[in-house]
């Protein structure tokens, strides 16, 4: 990671103006499996704020709930001051939500989707086509605003889906795994304008499996696993928690994999995991000047190194730190154990 | 904002929402998406057309002599029932479309816009009806081509269209609600069929009722196919009474007061 987290947006226009969401005790069952076990987000107004947990932790459902798509089996939240049960109506004019799954209609035109969108919110004839066409340009669409939409790469879908979810500018904007599925470049360009989004003061949660992508984006950093948040802070204080870099070295003569793992943990005492391959090694180094001492150690023994990183640590490896358990569906522990995801 | 963002963010400046469109307003913009759909995909007015019209020529000249003494015959019997039977099987393909929506996650988008909640399904429902007229005028076509003729003349065939569009709406609900309960496209396909297949073809649209056995024949009496093909063939014959066409949209009122709502609560339930 080459860039510093982004300093929260705080665009609160009064003191008094009630937070962007809070939550309190959020429950969603599906038959035996409780998808979502009391959760409480405090989110401010203008913030961008991450959802970060595996496969099947639950933060689509969370999210769903949020936006009026999924009733709470228990629990109340207010988004923009609204009360999610009672006043569903209020919440969805104060919202806007990108799933997951592209929520565009594939065979219109991409500019045939949002004039149909800004139609829907009560924009009339030409201001509908010109919302539209403001969007399409804000979002580098303007040269495939005339191509259906089942034409459109990745990126660009992406891009119309989240433009589609800010005909009128919505006081929350859900955006559920933004760049799942999207290449590195692809990936860039959502961010890019993720941050633009934020920089106009729309407050924004997203749900995200990665890491990094909650550290470019998010001020704040909700850790979720099997339905509860098991931790929350900056990205920083995460990273504190897990303690901070990892020490990655890959091995030029895989045999000597044994003596490496054993030497690194004994100067950095912590436990070397070795790759799939075999022939990498990562352990949690704490600083770089230990890590630089390790490698020196290594090298010192006459094991040879055909690469080294010191890396940030993956969402695995704060699971691991937070949970005690990988962040893998099923492997439950602690006071989690044996639930299902 | 970072320099690196493009030069048209200044869109992204706060926009406040317009006041709110009428629940009539919304309907028309999802009709509106119905038509854009005809033009985008001009491929669903082939499936749409293609099975009726098999169905007029297989049946008017492959079994037309055998059933009515003559093709000419036939096609005069025959014609307003198939035109019955193809707003009954297109309702079965706007169902596979709605469950194809749902699919695309299209429907949490308008699920989670202020907008009247039923106002998706008013626009399937215009989409229907345009598919519904522009299959039935193009099957009247070929029937006149043909050498039908419509004794009641154009205002006969006028109503006949009328009643032909409460059908088509009516039944829809059928399929919405299938669409809905159904997440596999193909699935409502099959199972539309497996229920459209025999209620359609145990009715009066291919044959009069005489041959068959009795307990089949009390069915096809009942069947509201059957009423509504009734209803068509005096509308279009000649001599239809205000009895017929009351029992020919008794069906449709029924399904639309008891699916509508239905249609609501599934939709919005969560």
């Amino acid at each position: 990671m080459n860039e510093a987290p982004r300093a929260p947006q705080m665009t609160q226009a009064a003191g008094d103006a009630p937070p962007a969401i809070v939550a309190r005790g959020l429950v969603k069952r599906f038959g035996d499996l409780t998808a979502v076990d009391g959760i409480d987000l405090d989110v401010p107004r203008g913030m961008i704020f991450a959802i970060l947990g595996p496969n099947g932790a639950g933060k689509t459902t969370l999210m769903r709930m949020l936006a009026t798509l999924s009733r709470p089996d228990a629990g109340s939240a207010r988004i923009m001051g609204h009360d999610l049960v009672a006043n569903p109506d209020a919440v969805r004019a104060a919202i806007a939500m990108t799933g997951q799954f592209a929520s565009l209609d594939e065979d219109l035109t991409g500019r045939e989707n949002l004039v149909l969108l800004a139609r829907l919110w009560g924009f009339r004839g030409r201001r509908a086509r010109a919302r539209a066409d403001a969007l399409l340009a804000a979002f580098e669409l303007a040269p495939a605003a005339g191509k259906q939409v089942k034409d459109y790469s990745g990126g660009m879908r992406r891009r119309l889906d989240i433009a589609a979810s800010l005909i009128v500018t919505p006081g929350v904007l859900f955006l559920d795994e933004p760049t799942t599925g999207l290449d590195p470049k692809a990936r860039q360009g959502v961010w890019r304008m993720i941050r633009g989004l934020a920089g106009s003061g729309v407050t924004i949660l997203l749900t995200t499996q990665y890491l990094e992508e909650a550290d470019q984006l998010a001020a704040r950093i909700a850790v979720i696993d099997h339905g509860r948040k098991i931790a929350e802070g900056t990205s920083r204080e995460l990273k504190a928690a897990t303690g901070s870099g990892f020490l990655h070295v890959a091995l030029a003569d895989p045999a000597q994999r044994e003596a490496a793992a054993r030497l690194l943990a004994a100067r950095l005492g912590a436990e070397a995991t070795p790759s799939v391959e075999g022939a990498e090694l990562s352990v949690m180094a704490g600083s770089a000047e230990a890590a630089s001492a390790a490698i020196a150690a290594l090298i010192a023994e006459g094991i040879a190194l055909s690469d080294f990183s010191l890396g940030q640590p993956s969402l695995d490896s704060v699971f691991f730190a937070l949970t005690g358990h990988p962040a893998e569906p099923g492997g439950g522990a602690g006071e989690n154990g044996g639930q299902a995801t | 904002m970072s320099a690196n963002a493009p030069g048209g963010m200044a869109a992204l400046e706060r926009v406040e929402r317009p006041r709110p469109p009428s629940a009539f307003s919304n309907a028309l913009v999802f009709g509106w998406r119905a038509v854009l759909k005809f033009k985008h995909v001009p491929e669903q007015l082939f499936d749409l057309v293609m099975t009726p019209l098999m169905f007029t020529l297989l049946f008017t000249f492959v079994f037309g002599g055998a059933l009515a003494g003559s093709t000419d015959n036939y096609l005069q019997y025959f014609l307003p029932g198939i035109l019955v039977q193809t707003v009954v099987f297109n309702a079965v393909y706007s169902g596979m479309g709605l469950s194809t929506d749902l699919g695309k996650g299209l429907f949490d988008r308008f699920r989670s816009l202020p907008i009247w909640p039923l106002a998706p399904f008013a626009g399937l429902m215009v989409g229907d009806v345009l598919r519904h007229l522009i299959a039935g005028a193009i099957i009247l076509a070929v029937g006149l081509a043909l050498g039908y003729r419509p004794e009641a003349g154009f205002l006969g065939v006028a109503a006949a269209f009328a009643v032909l569009v409460a059908i088509g709406f009516g039944v829809g609900w059928i399929f919405i609600v299938l669409g809905l309960l159904i997440r596999t496209p193909t699935t409502v396909m099959t199972v539309g069929f497996t229920f459209i297949f025999p209620v359609v073809f145990a009715s009066n649209i291919m044959v009069e009722p005489q041959t068959m056995p009795d307990w089949l024949r009390a069915f096809v009496e009942v069947n509201p196919v059957s009423l509504m093909t009734t209803a068509l063939r005096g509308l279009m014959g000649g001599g239809a009474t205000w009895g017929e066409i009351g029992l020919a949209l008794l069906a449709p009122a029924v399904l639309t007061a008891a699916l509508a709502p239905t249609t609501l609560w599934l939709y919005m339930r969560r």
